[in-house]
């Protein structure tokens, strides 16, 4: 039942951020971005095996633990992945305020400052 | 004391990154700490390409945890050699005039060593996970590099780069969790193991599709390139030389370990669309860099379409295809990292990178007329250089085995490549000057000659004596990869 309820919320929100991160707003494609690496860190969760188990503490004196317990590597992979993702939705975000700032649209058809079109001859477009 | 040789690749970054933070309020030292860590970096790495060459593997688990559960830090012979010219480049970037460009401001050094300390991190693991951690280091600092200037065009190449790189690491996170999820392993020897006969498993086929897709993305194969040239004609010149040496080449290099060390039960399964897409890769960009006018964009193009080399030679496969793919990478990052330098000499005489704008240096300017050739000829393949003992060994090895169609593109997309140098050539260096008057350009710095010319001799050597180096990269890749079957004569 779990699995099932896990794997529905990982497809949701795998869906959501992916629709989202189609968009042409800047702002919402890096929500997006961050939506989807939100469900990857779900699936990353759920690769260790769900289910309900003792916290993995090994009692003083044991060399392994007595009783079934969590797998804690997912739990390790998956804070190490929610730290990254979170550094890189901030950033993302302020990089699209920044260039809505700059061009007050943060249209993702507007960047065009890197890639300038071709000129009117065919040639290529040249940078300033 | 060897576990901490081979942390330090990864430490003398990190700390020196820390360093020139502290000392970001004073230039000057700031930039001798800089230079310092990376002289640091590349004696480490010397040391451990000296043990490597006797044959000794450095082997490091952290924390003390027994065989299946630590992170492995593994450095053989190709880690180690691939370490070096990581290090030997970031000197020679250092030491080229920073004025004017992303290097020059208090963030600069602090972003370099962490892109070095990403780039070591990711040849030195030998934990998928960890190698996930390594590529989000270096693409945060890389955007650290692309949006230090501030400006709109770079604001909005950082923008795509960051977009499609981070979609690119959200794959990759996903298929290294699967694979976790398939076989509870992480460590490349153990995940080789667990994953040895499962060549037919649909399952395993599928994440380890999906992990070469998102290397494939990092490594900006086609059609997973267009973040590349996107990015890169808005960078400096010593900018450019480091993501081209450091940012795609840890993407093939980290296919090549997880097809031939992690995954080679699955490795027949996939080698057949990684020569295609190659294929694709090399002629596509080539076009582009034909097409185009702008100096680091007709580069730009060229880095990703001679990684279609590296990847067509990962392709292949066995020990003379993964020596092949080595020397190429080799060779490439020493050659087009001092291109993208030569064109910031070039840019700097003559005050602009469009070529329609700029001409008549080869009268004006001939030592750097000289260096330019001498790279250009070695990105061709003219034979002694050392770009030609790179094609040589792909195209000796894709002859034996076979793929002549793979291996006609490559022909072509060198015959694409001379013309596109071609052009540079002309335009910047025959042809008269288009403006009535030529604008005097800045001086050209000695640090910058220095630095040029180091690595073009560097390149020199390697072509005039490539026998060394080829000796030992097949021995390197005879402890990567089991011999595949050839058909037989």
């Amino acid at each position: 039942m779990i699995e099932w309820a896990m794997a529905a919320s990982v497809t949701l929100v795998a869906a959501a951020g992916l629709y989202l991160a189609s968009s042409r707003d800047l702002v919402a494609i890096s929500v997006g971005l961050a939506l989807l690496g939100a469900a990857v860190n779900l699936f990353v969760f759920a690769a260790g095996r769900l289910g309900q188990a003792a916290p993995p503490l090994i009692a003083p004196g044991a060399v392994a633990p007595l009783a079934a317990v969590a797998n804690p590597v997912p739990q390790a992979l998956v804070l190490t992945a929610i730290v990254i993702g979170f550094t890189f939705a901030c950033f993302g975000i302020a990089l699209a305020l920044a260039l809505a700032a700059h061009d007050d649209r943060a249209d993702a058809d507007a960047l065009e400052q890197a890639e300038p079109p071709p000129r009117p001859d065919g040639g290529p477009g040249e940078l300033p | 004391m060897s576990g901490l040789l081979a942390a330090a690749p990864v430490l003398v970054p990190l700390f020196t990154a820390a360093l020139t933070v502290a000392l970001a309020r004073r230039p000057r030292r700031q930039r001798a700490a800089s230079l310092g860590g990376a002289l640091i970096l590349l004696l480490c790495c010397a040391a451990l390409l000296h043990g490597a060459a006797g044959g000794a593997v450095v082997v490091t688990q952290f924390g003390a945890w027994a065989a299946p559960f630590a992170i492995v830090f593994r450095i053989d012979r190709a880690a180690a050699l691939m370490l070096t010219v990581n290090a030997v480049l970031a000197v020679a970037v250092l030491v080229w005039p920073s004025r004017g460009s992303a290097l020059a401001t208090p963030f600069g050094p602090p972003l370099v060593h962490g892109l070095l300390a990403g780039a070591c991190g990711a040849y030195a693991t030998a934990d998928l996970f960890n190698l996930y951690v390594w590529f989000e280091v270096m693409l945060i600092a890389a955007l650290g590099l692309i949006v230090a200037g501030r400006t709109p065009a770079q604001l909005e190449a950082g923008l795509k780069y960051l977009v499609l790189n981070l979609f690119g690491t959200v794959v990759l996170l996903a298929a290294v969790a699967g694979l976790y999820g398939l076989t509870g392993q992480l460590g490349y020897h153990a995940l080789g193991m667990a994953l040895a006969g499962r060549g037919d498993d649909p399952l395993a086929l599928l994440l380890g599709a999906l992990l070469i897709i998102a290397l494939l993305i990092k490594a900006s194969a086609f059609p997973f390139l267009f973040w590349l040239p996107a990015a890169y004609p808005v960078l400096s010149p010593p900018v450019l030389a480091l993501f081209t040496a450091l940012t795609t080449k840890v993407g093939a290099y980290a296919l090549l370990r997880v097809l031939h060390e992690v995954f080679p039960a699955g490795a027949p399964a996939y080698t057949p669309v990684l020569g295609w897409l190659a294929c694709a890769t090399m002629i596509a960009d080539v076009m582009g860099a034909v097409y185009h006018y702008d100096l680091r964009r007709i580069l730009a193009f060229h880095s990703v379409s001679q990684m279609g080399y590296i990847l067509l030679a990962t392709a292949l496969g066995g020990a003379a295809g993964i020596a092949a793919a080595l020397f190429f990478s080799i060779h490439h990052i020493l050659v087009k990292a001092n291109l993208y330098l030569v064109a910031g000499m070039i840019a700097r005489r003559a005050g602009h990178y469009d070529l329609r704008k700029i001409g008549a240096l080869a009268r004006s300017e001939r030592a750097l007329a000289g260096l330019f050739a001498l790279n250009a000829l070695a990105l061709v393949g003219m034979p002694p250089l050392s770009g030609f003992w790179a094609k040589l060994l792909i195209l000796r090895e894709g002859f034996a085995q076979e793929h002549y169609l793979w291996m006609a593109v490559a022909v072509c997309t060198g015959g694409l490549t001379l013309l596109s140098m071609a052009k540079i050539w002309i335009e910047a260096f025959w042809k008269p000057y288009p403006a009535p008057t030529t604008t005097p350009g800045t001086p050209l710095p000695t640090r910058a000659w220095a630095s040029c010319g180091a690595l073009s001799l560097l390149a020199l050597a390697i072509g005039l004596m490539p026998g060394p180096l080829i000796d030992f990269l097949v021995a390197a890749a005879g402890t990567m990869a089991p011999p595949v079957a050839r058909p037989a004569p």
